[in-house]
Parts: C-alpha cells; sequence; structure tokens
C-alpha cells in the first residue's frame, strides 16, 4: 500500500461517521525509487487530503520536513514536488494494520495488501 | 586378450565403407552405454545386443529372427518392450562372430521405413523378464467364445451405411465409429437418459451369445443397452471407468474382426495390458469394473507375446515372449445393463452415486438479504477463491470497449475498478491513478504481484472517500448480486465514489446472448479449447450437472432460502433459460476430454466443477436500475458481446 492509496481509504464500519483518517500501523516498511514524473504530482496534490499525508508520513517516520500546510505555487517548485513524489509513491507499507479512527477496528496489512473486509455484525 | 580381438577387430585394410559402418557400430555402442547402460566388448562372445533391432523400432521378432539365423542357430531372443535394441545369443562364439561380420550394417524395412542394425559382444544379456502381474481382479478374457460364423454373422448385422438412425443413435466420433442400442450413451454427460430407451431394444442377432453369457453364470441379468464401437488401425479409446451410476455391475465386451491390447490402469499406478483376441469376450465385473480404468492407445501395432503361454491374454514384459502385432479394424460389442439405483460399490473413491447429492444440491433463490448474503458467499465469493489461479490465466486480454474507456480518461485521473479480478485493467492507461478492490484475496494478491495497488473489499462497501474517483469501472461484477436491493446498492456504492463529473463504465451479463441477429462470442466459442477468450464472454467450458468437486452437495443448504424455488445450473455455452442460475466452472480443461473422444466417465476426481451464482440481465434491466440512481445520467448504453453496458455521469 502506497501512501496515496492511504490517503484516499476510509473505513465504513457499521456507527461510524468519521473513518478517516485510518491510522498506520506498520511492522514492515519498503521504499523503492519511482520514476519522477512532476506533472503527475502536480495533478494529484488537489486531490489529496493534505492533513493526512502528512500525519500518515510522520508516523512512519518518513516526514522528511513535509510542511504541514501545502506550500503556493507548488506547481514550480521541484524540491517540493520530489518530496511528494516520495511520500506519496515510494514509500510503501508490507506489513502492519489501518486502524479505524473512531471504532478502533484493525485492517490488517499482509504482503502489502490492506483487507478492508467487515464481519457481518460490521455492515 | 590383446591378441585374439586383433584378429576379430583389427581387419588389416579397411574400405571406406567399413570405416564408415565401424564408426556407427562404435556409436551405438557409447549410445546403448550412455542411455541404457548395456556395456559391450570387444571380445567376441555367444552374444550380441543387435541396436535398431527392438520392438521400439518397430522390428518384429519373426523378422529379426529370420535375420539372425542367416548366421547360426539363435539360442534366444530378448526383445525388452519398447526398446531400440535386442539381445542375441547364439549357440556359439563362432556363429555370434559370423553374426558380427556379416550382419553389422544390414538394413531391414518394416512399417515403411528403413532401419540399420549395429551389433556388439556383450559378456551378459542385459536385461531381466520382470515378475509377471496378474490380470485385475474380476476380469476374465474368453478365448473363442464366438465361432468365426457367428463372428461373420454379428459384423454383418451393423450396417454402418445408415447414419443418424433413431434406433441405433449412431454417431461418428473423432477417433472411432460408434452405434447404440436400448438406450443411448450420451458422451455430454457420460450417462444414458433411462427414461428414454431407444425402440427396438437390442438386436436380435445378438441373443444367442446373451443366453450363453447367462447360462455361463457370466452375468445375472440381461444387458439392456449395446454400443457397438469399431476401430480402425491407428484409433483407440482414451482410459475410463464406465461411469457407476450409468450401469449395473458386469460389463461384457466381445472382440471382432480383429485383436487388440486393452489397458487396464489402477489408480496406485499398477498397469495390466491385456490382449482381447479375435471372438473373445471380456468380462469385467467388480474390481477391474469399478476402479480400474480400461482403454486402448491408438496405435497401429501392438507388442504381443509372441507364443502360446500361460496367460495368453497378458501381455508381460517378458523380452524372450514379445513380437509386434499389425492392428486390423477391430469390432467391439459392448453389452451392459442400466442402473435404476444409485451404485453402492465398494470403490467410493471411483463411483459417482457415492459423491454425488442424494437429493439435488442447487440452492434457491434468496428471499431476503440474509439469503442473498449467505448465497454469495458460498456461489460467488468462496468459488472465486478457490478457481482463482485459473480464472486469472483465462482473463489476460482487456475487452476493447473497456480498454477505450480507459483510454479516454485525462491523464491523472483517479480510477477505482471495484471487483478487479487479476487487475487486467489497471495498467491498461499508465497515466491514471488506478486502486482495485476484490472480494478474492487470491485475486488482489495476483494485483499486488503485478505492482497494481489493490485491496481486499466488498463491492457494497468500498472503504475509499466519497467523491475521491474521476472514474469507476464495475465490469462483470453486479450481475453476481443475487437480489436486485443488492444490486442497486452496488450501483450506489459505485456513484458514490465519484466526484461530480465522474463517470463510470458497467458491464453485466445479458440473458439476451443473441442480439441484432449476432451470436455473442460466448455462443461462438463452442470449442473449450479456446477456454482463454479474449472477447467479452466471461464463461468457459461446458458441463452438465450440480454434484462434485465444489463440495455444494446440499449439506448446509439449510440455511439457504427453503421453499423458494431452486435455481437451475446453466449448460455452458447455451442460451440462458432463467435469469437466476448457477454456472460452471471446470477447472484445467477437463471438460474437453469427455466431449467426443472417451466413451463413458473419466475418474471423478480429476476435475472438479466450481458453480457460481449469475444474475444474468434482460435488455434495459441495467438502464432501469440506473434510474433508481440520484444525481446520475445515463450518457451511453449498449450491448457488447453479450453483456449489457452502460456509462453514467454523476451530475452532482
Amino acid at each position: 500500500m502506497k501512501l496515496l492509496t492511504h490517503n484516499m481509504l476510509t473505513s465504513h464500519v457499521k456507527g461510524v461517521t468519521k473513518g478517516y483518517p485510518l491510522l498506520i500501523k506498520a511492522t514492515e516498511v519498503k521504499v523503492s525509487e519511482v520514476e519522477f514524473n512532476p506533472q503527475f504530482v502536480i495533478r494529484m496534490i488537489p486531490k489529496l487530503e493534505w492533513p493526512s499525508l502528512v500525519q500518515a508520513a510522520a508516523g512512519l517516520g518518513y516526514l522528511n520536513d513535509l510542511p504541514s500546510d501545502l506550500v503556493p505555487d507548488y506547481e514550480n517548485n521541484e524540491e517540493f514536488l520530489r518530496k511528494v513524489h516520495r511520500v506519496l509513491l515510494e514509500v510503501e507499507v508490507l506489513e502492519g494494520c489501518l486502524q479505524c479512527p473512531e471504532s478502533g477496528r484493525e485492517f490488517p496489512i499482509s504482503r502489502g495488501i490492506p483487507n478492508m473486509l467487515l464481519n457481518e455484525d460490521e455492515v | 586378450m590383446e591378441e585374439s580381438s586383433g584378429e576379430n577387430v583389427k581387419l588389416v585394410k579397411r574400405t571406406k565403407e567399413e570405416k564408415k559402418l565401424l564408426r556407427k557400430q562404435i556409436k551405438a555402442s557409447h549410445t546403448l552405454l550412455k542411455h541404457e547402460g548395456i556395456n559391450t566388448v570387444s571380445l567376441p562372445t555367444k552374444s550380441l545386443v543387435v541396436a535398431n533391432g527392438g520392438l521400439g523400432n518397430g522390428v518384429s521378432r519373426e523378422q529379426l529372427q529370420d535375420v539372425l539365423r542367416e548366421s547360426g542357430c539363435v539360442e534366444s531372443l530378448l526383445m525388452p518392450p519398447c526398446k531400440p535394441y535386442a539381445f542375441v545369443t547364439y549357440g556359439s562364439v563362432e556363429d555370434a562372430q559370423r553374426a558380427h561380420t556379416s550382419l553389422n550394417g544390414r538394413q531391414l524395412h518394416c512399417q515403411g521405413q528403413g532401419v540399420t542394425l549395429y551389433l556388439s559382444f556383450v559378456e551378459k544379456v542385459g536385461c531381466e523378464s520382470e515378475v509377471s502381474t496378474q490380470l485385475p481382479p474380476g476380469l476374465k478374457v474368453l478365448e473363442e467364445f464366438v465361432s468365426p460364423e457367428e463372428e461373420a454373422r454379428l459384423l454383418d448385422s451393423i450396417d454402418w451405411a445408415s447414419p443418424n438412425d433413431v434406433v441405433t443413435a449412431q454417431k461418428a466420433l473423432k477417433h472411432r465409429r460408434v452405434k447404440h442400442y436400448g438406450y443411448e450413451f450420451r458422451y455430454d454427460n457420460n450417462n444414458v437418459d433411462k427414461d428414454k430407451p431407444l425402440p427396438g431394444g437390442l438386436p436380435q442377432v445378438c441373443d444367442a451369445v446373451l443366453e450363453r453369457c447367462l447360462w455361463e453364470n457370466h452375468i445375472e441379468v440381461r444387458p439392456d443397452q449395446l454400443t457397438i464401437n469399431q476401430y480402425e488401425p491407428g484409433q483407440g479409446i482414451p482410459p475410463h471407468v464406465d461411469t457407476h451410476s450409468a450401469f449395473e455391475d458386469t460389463i461384457l465386451s466381445l472382440s471382432l474382426g480383429a485383436k487388440t491390447v486393452m489397458d487396464f490402469r489402477h489408480p496406485d499406478g499398477r498397469s495390466v495390458a491385456v490382449v482381447l483376441p479375435a471372438r473373445s469376450l471380456l468380462v469385467m465385473k467388480g474390481e477391474s469394473r469399478y476402479l480400474w480404468t480400461h482403454g486402448i492407445t491408438p496405435r497401429k501395432f501392438d507388442m504381443v507375446p509372441a507364443c502360446d503361454s500361460a496367460t495368453p491374454q497378458m501381455v508381460t514384459s517378458d523380452p524372450g515372449d514379445l513380437t509386434l502385432s499389425k492392428r486390423a479394424t477391430r469390432t467391439s460389442f459392448t453389452f451392459r445393463k442400466v442402473r435404476r439405483s444409485p451404485c453402492q460399490c465398494a470403490y467410493p473413491s471411483a463411483c459417482d452415486s457415492q459423491r454425488a447429492p442424494t437429493t439435488p444440491g442447487a440452492p434457491a433463490l434468496p428471499r431476503d438479504d440474509g439469503d442473498a448474503s449467505r448465497l454469495e458467499t458460498r456461489y460467488v465469493h468462496q468459488v472465486y477463491e478457490q478457481i482463482a489461479s485459473h480464472f486469472s490465466s483465462t482473463r489476460h486480454s482487456p475487452w476493447p470497449r473497456v480498454g477505450d474507456f480507459l483510454r479516454s480518461l485525462p491523464p491523472g485521473a483517479v480510477l477505482a475498478d471495484v471487483g478487479c479480478g487479476n487487475g487486467k485493467y489497471l495498467g491498461v492507461n499508465p497515466d491514471l491513478w488506478a486502486v482495485g478492490c476484490d472480494r478474492s484475496c487470491s485475486l488482489v494478491q495476483i494485483c499486488a504481484d503485478r505492482g497494481f495497488q489493490a485491496f481486499v473489499s466488498d463491492a457494497l462497501r468500498v472503504p475509499l472517500r466519497d467523491g475521491v474517483c474521476d472514474a469507476c469501472i464495475s465490469i462483470a461484477v453486479i450481475h453476481h448480486f443475487s437480489t436486485q436491493e443488492r444490486r442497486l446498492a452496488a450501483v450506489n456504492e459505485l456513484i458514490r465514489l465519484l466526484k461530480p463529473g465522474g463517470r463510470a463504465l458497467i458491464y453485466v451479463w445479458a440473458m439476451e446472448q443473441e442480439y441484432n441477429k449476432q451470436r455473442s462470442k460466448y455462443l461462438k466459442e463452442k470449442d473449450p479449447k479456446s477456454d482463454d477468450r479474449d472477447g467479452p464472454s466471461p464463461e468457459p467450458m461446458t458441463d452438465n450437472t450440480l454434484g462434485h468437486g465444489q463440495g455444494d452437495a446440499g449439506n448446509d443448504d439449510a440455511c439457504l432460502a427453503q421453499g423458494q424455488p431452486k435455481l437451475t445450473v446453466h449448460t455452458n455455452r447455451t442460451a440462458f433459460t432463467s435469469q437466476d442460475l448457477l454456472v460452471p466452472w471446470h477447472r484445467k480443461g477437463g471438460a474437453s476430454k469427455v466431449s467426443d473422444t472417451s466413451d463413458e466417465s473419466k475418474l471423478p476426481e480429476s476435475d472438479p466443477v466450481f458453480h457460481r451464482y449469475y444474475h444474468v440481465f434482460c435488455e434495459g434491466e441495467l438502464e432501469d436500475l440506473c434510474r433508481k440512481v440520484k444525481n446520475i445520467t445515463i450518457q451511453t448504453s449498449y450491448h457488447d458481446q453479450g453483456n449489457w453496458c452502460v456509462i453514467v455521469e454523476k451530475t452532482l
């Protein structure tokens, strides 16, 4: 699970009104190089929940002085775009779990795959 | 040693031809050492190995014997089964030396091709005859059971010239001709229609034979089904066990016209080749009928015992007693008694009666959401988990019009593929940010292994934020939901993911497999070998009954709606007869083997069948469903190779 995917994931446990963002509890993280495509990052940024990204990156120890607020005029700030690129696409959680912020329900992550299935009594 | 061998091998002056021959002979002896562990020696002995003079080369015992006798008195000739060499032992070293000199390089013509013999001395003949096995328990071969006159009368009675007549249900199979009397044996389900006897019953010409079988106690009841097979040289029948539920215990088979060799195999690997001479009666009973497979290898020559032995009907691997027998046209009359009650044999592993449910295992239509959820768990989710890798191997090419939709999306668009399967659409347009989800962990794992972002989730509760997607696709997913409410919920969930202006593409399987006079690829692909379909035709293979494999045999059906109409099992590659049905999935192309090459059944455990629930959509039904969803407009809808498809846009 890359952090760009995490930024879109939420919990739908029964009764939960705010299942976002999911707290990452990682036991294994992999960082691998991905070709930098500034246009792609620029297009993704408006779709992000920025504070969640920062929180996720910080939680994993990969914040790398990413600012807590989105910088203005980021389209022309390559250094910034590279930092965003790194946390969005290069950091991957392989093992651990995602925790629903409201219910505390944990969704396991195994071999990079979050299992978001709910039990019968949770829907 | 040096001196004596000098006399023999080191000829004073060799011609070019002789040198070439010697080279080849040395090469042949090296080959024998390397591949067969046979040590040749230069010192003359009484025994020689004859390279290329084996049964495996198509050389018959008689032919080789004639040649070898030119050089002297042959004491023994060993021809190991299927090997490219033979061993000859002469009465004296001199005879052997003479053979070595005169027969090296000798050409033989057999079965339309020439072989060249190379002889080398050996100290001992290198094969031991194996202990002869026994006939399968319950098997008998009664030689000369009918007289030549009776044989001729039976053969004359068959009229192959009038095909497809109603009395005999004649069929031209790929590998042999066949006629049925009494009941038609159906190769699609390896059984007989017990309620549909053929008019006329068994031909009268068989009466005398059957009376004798009864009189001699080979059978207790008179057979009521006859299958006549005719095999030309080179034809055969794959190994099979006659379906237990179709026929009673004893099966009789009369061989007429020519002999053949039938191979019997036990599930533990033992095999016995049995010679069925012309005019003999094969009686299969008990273990040999229920547990051992029998078949005839398609070939033009059989290895058979050369002379009378204690068990003339059995081909042992005794190399001192094997030769080749050229096949000729053989006609078999197989008499069977149709079974009227389930088989209760002592071999449940091979018994379809004892595997199949005694009550029909098909679940009923769901009454409520709980029923529906349980039905889908068992007949959708669990099945995909079980068939995941085979399913994935048949799903490699994106359907063209889905690809068109994906390529129409702008760079940087966020795409969710809900029910992504093996992820074949996730990489179609690399400029998108694509995520996939599926109920099946195994399928999602395949996506992850391909480097795609995917997670395990239900299509009714996709764990993505509202409005995060520019586009969604749902390809061959919503037809797996078993109530209208759940199908609607699935569309609603898809739309929830879209941002305003976002678009969703939905494909579902269509009730109408023929549209605008075009038959869908699904109907056209009758050939089960083309299993890896490239078009939008979601289903594989052919099939018949619900029962084995999946374990969907009525055990916990109690939890599935009682009193509701049962779901029907679809026959693959045919038009649908109802909207809610179970569609069989054959793992690993087994059904193709049954279809026309094999009489009777294979062992039932070989190819499990799984059943998936489908609700196939009628024309307009998908659009009606979408109209129930708020804030969307239908941009376009179409029929694509047996699927109904819509593209909808979220308005706000």
